[in-house]
């Protein structure tokens, strides 16, 4: 997909309309810097910004984390540009009633994939053309069938070891962690005004970079995300050191899914698994 | 907390630690009924009360892990039984949940224990535990658990 290409134009020019009509204060979208290869967001706030707006395979972050931000929200009504997976996560904020629907434009792509190579996630996604935006730009997408098993490839991949070697492997991936919280502050979902390793009465999770505090920080954030996550995937493709993050999500994912028929992002309407419950959950594994 | 005193006789053998976080309705009353049907159990285990097992936040367990727990244990009223009608079933989804994630991690599985005892199950108390002690003795003291912020210069002696 070019920068220059359909997608683009059509994007320029619903952003104009958009922003010229006063619906929205603001237009949150890609853009590129001469060849960069990842387009850095943009923030629209008038007509003549939004020629400055693209969308190409190298869009892959996902804008869905600045809708919940004070300072975006002071701009007034958001328009964003989506992607699939990334409105997945839309899904999730305005069912934790985080936005409200009537606060957003939701303009969706459609996307074959981005990255380059092409991101794993975009294998096995079935969300290539966006579903309940307010527009959708862009050429159609086929949607291939996903093979359930690749989805969960990484996490299987882990769970074949043992626990000895589980371990080991955490043990040398978490000692890695410095402790920037980028894998944070790049998740739609982790909104929370104060997170609980800033809270320090009493000091919940060690702070500094060392591995007891970090095995409780990765704990503390895929536990906080199970049930929720929407697999953007965008903690690992952040993170400075490399830590499998995409892996952990996977198997909560999996086994929310396998325990209570749960997929996360799929609609706003859903009961998230942990906010219900059921007298015939599963009793196995309980003394 | 409770770390290496000097031995007594006859005491010089390792005991596991366990923590057990139980129900303030149905498992601490259980536990306080073997007490009073003087039915023994195990010494090595360490009861903290909490209102429900729905209260039971993950970060208790790690922290106990943290603070040199070789188990832990959580204790609620048996599903339907709940003083407040559905704490034990969210308990049940997410500890259920959060086992499964420190399996995955590599964390041994079977130090993190599970249970429903009721206020009239005394004796079921007393054998839990006898169980549950008897299998953190076999499984031994937790080393690979990272107890000190600076590992290598441990404050375990």
């Amino acid at each position: 997909m070019k920068a220059d290409g359909p997608a683009t134009d059509a994007l320029r020019k619903e952003a104009a309309d958009l922003l010229s009509r006063g619906d929205v204060g603001v237009v949150i979208g890609y853009g590129r810097q001469d060849d960069a290869d990842l387009a850095a967001p943009v923030f629209a706030r008038n007509a003549e910004d939004a020629d400055r707006l693209v969308f190409d395979d190298h869009c892959l972050g996902n804008l869905a984390v600045y809708l919940p931000r004070s300072e975006i929200r002071a701009m007034g009504r958001a328009g964003v540009v989506v992607k699939g997976c990334d409105l997945m996560a839309v899904n999730v904020l305005l069912r934790e009633n985080v936005i409200k629907r009537e606060d957003v434009v939701l303009i969706g792509t459609h996307c074959a994939g981005v990255g380059e190579p092409q991101l794993e996630k975009c294998s096995t996604c079935d969300v290539h053309s966006p579903e309940g935006c307010d527009v959708v730009v862009g050429e159609p997408v086929d949607q291939p069938k996903v093979d359930e098993e690749q989805r969960y490839k990484a996490a299987a991949e882990i769970d074949a070891m043992s626990v000895e070697e589980r371990w080991d492997f955490w043990r040398s991936q978490f000692d890695k962690c410095i402790r920037c919280y980028a894998c944070r502050q790049v998740c739609p979902l982790c909104y929370c005004k104060r997170c609980i390793v800033e809270k320090n009465i009493p000091q919940w999770v060690a702070t500094s970079a060392h591995l007891r505090g970090s095995i409780a920080w990765n704990v503390v954030r895929a536990f906080h995300l199970t049930g929720r996550c929407v697999g953007c995937g965008e903690c690992e493709r952040v993170c400075p050191v490399g830590i499998p993050l995409g892996a952990i999500n996977q198997k909560m994912s999996r086994h929310v899914g396998d325990s209570y028929g749960f997929h996360s992002g799929l609609s706003a309407d859903q009961e998230a698994p942990f906010t219900v419950w059921s007298p015939d959950d599963s009793d196995e594994g309980i003394l | 907390m409770s770390e290496e005193k000097p031995k007594k006789d006859g005491q010089d053998k390792w005991e596991p630690r366990i923590i057990a976080f139980l129900c303030n309705w149905c498992s601490y009353a259980g536990a306080d009924l073997a007490g009073m049907s003087r039915f023994g159990y195990p010494a090595p285990i360490r009861v903290i009360k909490v209102p429900c097992s729905g209260r039971v936040d993950p970060l208790f367990v790690l922290r106990s892990f943290e603070q040199g727990a070789d188990m832990v244990l959580v204790s609620g009223c048996h599903p339907g039984d709940c003083h407040y009608t559905s704490g034990n079933y969210h308990a049940r989804r997410k500890l259920l949940a959060f086992r499964e994630l420190l399996t995955f991690l590599g964390i041994d599985p079977r130090r993190f224990k599970i249970s429903w005892v009721s206020a009239a199950e005394g004796g079921k108390w007393s054998s839990l535990v006898a169980e549950v002690t008897e299998e953190a003795r076999a499984l031994g003291p937790y080393k690979e658990f990272p107890r000190s912020v600076s590992e290598g210069v441990s404050d375990e002696g």
